[in-house]
């Protein structure tokens, strides 16, 4: 068996809401003195372990405030676990919210290049990928306008288009196949659907579960920062739909 | 269990070096995206570059030789004198201010994808480099001027084989910026009231060091300590070490300056380095 494609050991998530909203010298001196810098613990994530096998499609269920996109940061390595580890072998490309990397600014043609330039691309394969990434895009002309006057839908498609074009080894999607229109919104699903074809290894976050069940062949639910269910995608996703109909 | 967990909290420092080299590529875009985009939209465009150094340049002259009166004897050419003190300045406080505001500003992809963090602070103050080193043009087009067209006014203006040590004084003042400028990144990131701060602290850089007088020609008085304290400021000798490469009647190229900005310059950069890869895991916490 080859080497897994994630390993998530024993993860737990700490975070001090309070840390998180002192910023100024003022304030935390006057908590200081006072001893009012007391945190409230919280833990966003606690114990999660699984595994995700070199092309397996694992879909991650779960409301609002379960811990989902904290978890998709923790595998793309944007969050330090605070206690357990995360291990990834492969290019990653994490799709959390698409254009992150854009500049506003700057035009649609050479935020392609930063986009590649974040996730480790050189320019020259960037180039070699060009084509594909604006005619995917469906963008035309635009390419040459500032991001500023893109529509969200327009962004998102360059962002899709850029991530998707790299083939990486292992792609994190969160919640994007939800944008676009409906004509970009199938022909996106096809492109990751031809991406497993290349054995592809994909993280998936989702409301719903007709998506997980068209594209995961493996599911786990989190509610609270913890592992409820996981196993095949058809019968966990059942159970979600169960978890839904009783709120 | 302790051991996964300890391996989790710190990336060892030789990943750094390779990440370094993975996302050169990153440094390379950073620094092209923050050039492009900085006279994108104004009419002149890259020539501002040239612009705006000479037009300050003028201004300082035209207050200090004519309003305020003898700040310029015993100065080979004072125009020039000027103008090297300023540009320096302005890079120092310019490259500082935007490698300061780098990790904030570039939040919204710090929090979304992986990427090593100095690459922001380091791109910044690489980006303002070049653009500093462009503006040098206009020292070249201001030295010639008055080398050419006004000799007799200034009979103590040679040109010297010791132009291009330019050179060094700029790999120091090169060091000094990334090294002060990761220090402010992970200030900034905790404290945004730093940014205030600095400003202010940037207003007092200018006054103490000497752009526009010399410190020969401060009526000191009884506080000689004083012109002590102004040699402790880095960026002094970085100016006197530029200003004896271009007007060299009149410099000295002075060796324990040079020491002791080097010693300095290292020294921000160790500690600027030591203090953000400490830091940076908790970054996101507050961006």
């Amino acid at each position: 068996m080859a080497k897994p494609a994630v390993v998530v050991d024993h993860v737990s998530i700490l975070f001090n809401l309070n840390s998180e909203k002192i910023d100024n010298i003022k304030e935390y001196f006057i908590k200081f003195i006072t001893r009012k810098l007391h945190y409230t613990e919280f833990w966003a994530l606690k114990d999660i372990s699984f595994t995700v096998e070199k092309g397996e499609r694992i879909g991650i269920l779960g409301f609002n405030g379960a811990g989902k996109s904290t978890l998709l940061k923790t595998v793309a390595g944007v969050l330090k676990p605070t206690k357990g580890s995360v291990s990834v072998s492969g290019v990653i490309a994490p799709l959390l919210e698409l254009g992150a990397g854009f500049d506003m600014n700057y035009s649609g043609k050479e935020n392609i290049f930063l986009y590649g330039a974040t996730m480790g691309y050189s320019r020259k394969f960037i180039e070699s990928k060009y084509d594909e990434i604006v005619e995917f895009s469906e963008l035309g002309d635009f390419i040459n306008v500032p991001l500023k006057n893109y529509s969200s839908g327009m962004r998102a498609r360059l962002g899709f288009a850029i991530a998707t074009a790299v083939e990486p080894d292992v792609l994190i999607l969160d919640e994007v196949l939800s944008v676009g229109d409906a004509k970009f919104r199938k022909k996106s699903e096809e492109k990751v659907r031809s991406m497993f074809d290349k054995g592809v290894t994909v993280l998936f976050v989702s409301h719903s579960t007709d998506q997980v069940r068209r594209l995961c062949n493996k599911a786990i639910i989190l509610k609270k920062g913890e592992i409820i269910a996981s196993g095949d995608a058809m019968e966990v996703c059942a159970k979600y739909d169960e978890l839904v109909n009783k709120k | 269990m302790n051991e996964s967990n300890s391996a989790a909290k710190k990336i060892p420092l030789k990943n750094y070096v390779k990440n370094a080299y993975k996302y050169r590529y990153l440094i390379q875009e950073i620094v092209r995206k923050n050039i492009k985009l900085q006279y994108r939209n104004s009419f002149l465009g890259m020539f501002w570059t040239f612009l705006q150094p000479l037009f300050t340049m003028i201004v300082l002259v035209l207050m200090f030789s004519n309003v305020f009166g003898s700040s310029s004897s015993g100065v080979v050419c004072y125009p020039i004198y000027v103008l090297c003190g300023r540009l320096i300045y302005e890079c120092f406080s310019q490259s500082t201010k935007r490698a300061m505001r780098s990790i904030r500003n570039s939040a919204s992809i710090i929090k979304k994808v992986y990427v090593p963090k100095y690459v922001y602070p380091l791109s910044n103050v690489l980006a303002n480099f070049v653009t500093f080193l462009i503006s040098l043009t206009v020292l070249v087009v201001v030295f010639a001027f008055f080398y050419i067209f006004q000799r007799e006014a200034y009979p103590d203006l040679v040109l010297s084989w010791k132009f291009p040590l330019i050179i060094v004084p700029i790999l120091l003042l090169f060091l000094l910026s990334f090294g002060c400028g990761m220090i402010l990144s992970v200030l900034n990131v905790f404290f945004k009231d730093i940014e205030y701060i600095y400003e202010v602290f940037c207003m007092l850089l200018f006054y103490i060091t000497p752009v526009f007088y010399k410190v020969s020609n401060l009526n000191l008085g009884g506080k000689a300590w004083f012109g002590y304290i102004l040699k402790l400021n880095p960026l002094y000798w970085i100016v006197d070490l530029f200003r004896s490469c271009v007007l060299v009647n009149g410099f000295d190229w002075n060796w324990k300056g040079f020491a002791y900005v080097l010693a300095f310059s290292v020294g921000s950069i160790l500690v600027g380095c030591y203090f953000f890869y400490k830091k940076q895991d908790k970054f996101i916490l507050h961006i």
